[in-house]
């Protein structure tokens, strides 16, 4: 069984739903990565979503745009975001990792390449946000030849037959865009997720997570009440932008929020 | 290198059904635009087969754009040259003065048929934001012009005629500063207020339908040159030449032609300080394939899949990818893709305003530059129709400042 899949049903055997944190690798340098990832797992993170740093985030908002510049002085490349997978695996043999992205810098290197590596440094996961299911079926291929879930993203535009084809090209889980924009937009409305979210479960017995917006511990815990997953980024990236010139400061930052909501999560009330 | 194929395409089937032509094109974006890409590409089907709309369409282009634009003997110019007669078509004496409206005009006829009140664009040089802007104001939608911060300075005049219009014209700091971080934060944009607005993509680039929809609009260029020119001389002309940036009034005035086999083609990339240099905007010339803003094509990137800084004296021609179908025309060889310096365009530009009294923008200047080395080479019996893209009114500071004059 993948990572990913042991993950999402330890945790439903405990009743309890999965906080996956987002950073961009090597924000703001390189060196603050693993211990970040380290940082965010101590404090309660049960999947990490690295994401893979793009000279042209065109689904991001600022916040994430500012941290991919960031990342790219220090010339961030995949490769070296996979070499940052494989010493995070050397202390963390288990918690899973998806890496985020856009489709150039995987194609620079040649689907089945970048799905070797990944596999063999300890990936589990691949979403690449400018990539549909039409245009998949290629790396797809290569992806799950080499036990990488290739992960979707779903959207609140997206109509039955789309979710459909969504859902039967992914693995792993899915992933639901909570509102129509880029990330680390404005608040979400939790009713009509819930709605879309119940949608989707008619496609699919994959866990579903959603993302897009989610900046605080309450609406953490109002969609974990709804989703498989709650998916934080531009909150925890906000963090590391305020610290820049102390990133230990800057984990703790983070792994303060990531505690504050696993815990909005876990608690029963 | 350009590897020419067996089998002559037939060039109208593309793109497929998906969008691609050959391994070019198709539709990379979030998932959360993918449904209103299918939306537009219903509707650009739909009016496009509209004998309604195409018939308020035509009414626009000939009585607000000022169409049919002359196909002019340029007789000083191909005398000095002392080779093949060199035709221009006008498409500088539009209204907005490019050939960009034709286009606008067309997307915003869209924009009113599908329902939607907002239109944005991005733009470079500040021609297609003014074209935009222009429309939306006469069809009374709200406008907003996404500009590079760098562009912005250097196009200051066009900046202002966007605002004289009534757009809002939003300075984008991120990136290079340029075009490409401009198409992102205008698909930004418009993945936040999917459900009001139409983003009217001003090149040949972007997701599918834009590169099929913009040069449908565009090919009107070619179509009229086409009988412009079998009128004026019996016979089709031994070559086309139009400078290539995103690559629409390449494609517009190149489509029509495709299929004449005796008819040549050369777009001009922008080769800025020299390919060599690295400081250039010439993907087709020394770019690879990869994916950006929607499409597979050919970019100036690193080796790691970033996408590299460009350079081009002309801000209209600033960008590092080219629509997909240039990069399907490149590999079948049925068009040849060649660079153009700054300085050759310079010289270009000087050449055309002194001989023939028309000042054209440093974009067509790249097109100028390349029928000065053509020309020569053929004789005065063959004739060579160029794509006056645009007027060069927008470039005189920028002219200025590189021969050092102060206005």
């Amino acid at each position: 069984m993948s990572r990913i899949a042991a993950r999402f049903e330890a945790l439903a055997a405990q009743g309890r739903k999965a906080l996956i944190p987002y950073v961009t690798a090597g924000d703001p340098d390189p060196d603050n990565t693993v211990p970040l990832m380290h940082a965010m797992v101590q404090a309660g993170a049960d999947i990490i979503e690295l994401g893979v740093p793009f000279s042209d985030p065109m689904a991001d908002g600022p916040v994430i745009q500012q941290a991919c510049e960031r990342a790219l002085k220090h010339h961030v490349s995949l490769r070296r975001v996979l070499e940052m997978v494989r010493a995070f695996r050397r202390d963390d043999p288990d918690t899973p990792v998806v890496l985020m992205g856009y489709l150039n810098p995987v194609e620079a290197m040649g689907y089945e390449t970048l799905a070797a590596e990944a596999a063999a440094a300890g990936v589990d996961g691949l979403l690449t946000v400018d990539l549909p299911p039409e245009e998949s079926e290629d790396l797809a291929a290569c992806l799950q030849g080499h036990g990488v879930d290739p992960i979707f993203l779903l959207a609140p535009t997206s109509n039955e037959a789309r979710m459909d084809a969504i859902c039967r090209a992914a693995s792993g889980f899915v992933y639901y865009v909570s509102l129509k924009g880029v990330t680390g937009a404005a608040t979400l409305d939790v009713d009509g997720v819930a709605r879309r979210v119940e949608g989707i479960r008619r496609h699919t017995g994959l866990p579903v997570g959603v993302g897009f917006g989610i900046r605080d511990a309450a609406t953490a815990a109002r969609v974990s009440r709804v989703a498989d997953a709650v998916v934080v980024g531009s909150a925890l990236v906000q963090q590391v932008a305020a610290h820049v010139d102390d990133p230990a400061a800057g984990r703790a930052a983070v792994a303060a929020l990531l505690g504050e909501m696993r815990q909005a999560m876990d608690s029963t009330d | 290198m350009s590897t020419e194929n067996q089998q002559t395409p037939d060039w109208g089937a593309f793109p497929d059904a998906r969008g691609h032509f050959g391994p070019y094109g198709g539709r990379f974006v979030s998932e959360t635009l993918m449904e209103p890409l299918l939306e537009l590409e219903a509707a650009y089907r739909k009016y496009l087969g509209d004998a309604d709309f195409l018939a308020e369409l035509d009414r626009d282009l000939a009585q607000y754009v000022g169409r049919p634009s002359p196909l002019y003997l340029a007789e000083r110019l191909s005398r000095e040259l002392g080779g093949a007669r060199i035709y221009l078509k006008r498409e500088d004496l539009n209204h907005t003065g490019a050939h960009k409206v034709n286009n606008t005009i067309g997307q915003a006829l869209l924009a009113k048929r599908m329902g939607k009140t907002r239109i944005i664009a991005e733009t470079g040089a500040g021609q297609h934001g003014v074209a935009t802007a222009t429309v939306a104001a006469r069809l009374g939608l709200e406008c907003v012009i996404y500009m590079g911060a760098e562009d912005i300075q250097r196009q200051s005049p066009n900046v202002y005629r966007m605002r004289l219009l009534g757009a809002e014209v939003v300075p984008v700091s991120s990136g290079s500063r340029t075009l490409k971080d401009a198409l992102n934060e205008a698909m930004r944009d418009w993945v936040t207020h999917v459900d009001d607005t139409f983003y009217i993509i001003g090149t040949v680039a972007g997701p599918h339908p834009y590169p099929a929809m913009v040069r449908d609009f565009q090919a009107v260029i070619g179509r009229e040159a086409r009988a412009q020119y079998l009128e004026a001389t019996g016979q089709l002309p031994d070559a086309l030449v139009a400078c290539v940036g995103g690559g629409s009034n390449a494609i517009g005035l190149f489509h029509p032609f495709l299929d004449d086999a005796g008819v040549a083609m050369y777009g001009a990339e922008a080769a800025g300080e020299g390919i060599d240099s690295g400081h250039h905007s010439a993907p087709l010339c020394a770019g690879r394939p990869g994916v950006l803003h929607g499409n597979r094509t050919y970019l100036m990137e690193d080796a790691d899949g970033q996408i590299t800084e460009t350079h081009s004296v002309s801000a209209g021609l600033d960008y590092p990818g080219v629509g997909p179908e240039h990069a399907w025309l490149k590999d079948t060889g049925r068009v040849q893709y060649v660079p153009v310096t700054d300085r050759e365009a310079l010289e270009g530009f000087h050449r055309l305003t002194r001989t023939e009294g028309i000042i054209p923008a440093l974009e067509s200047s790249h097109a100028i530059a390349q029928v000065m080395k053509l020309a020569p080479t053929l004789g005065p019996d063959q004739g060579i129709i160029v794509n006056l893209s645009g007027r060069g009114d927008k470039d005189i500071n920028t002219v200025a400042r590189m021969e050092g004059i102060e206005l």
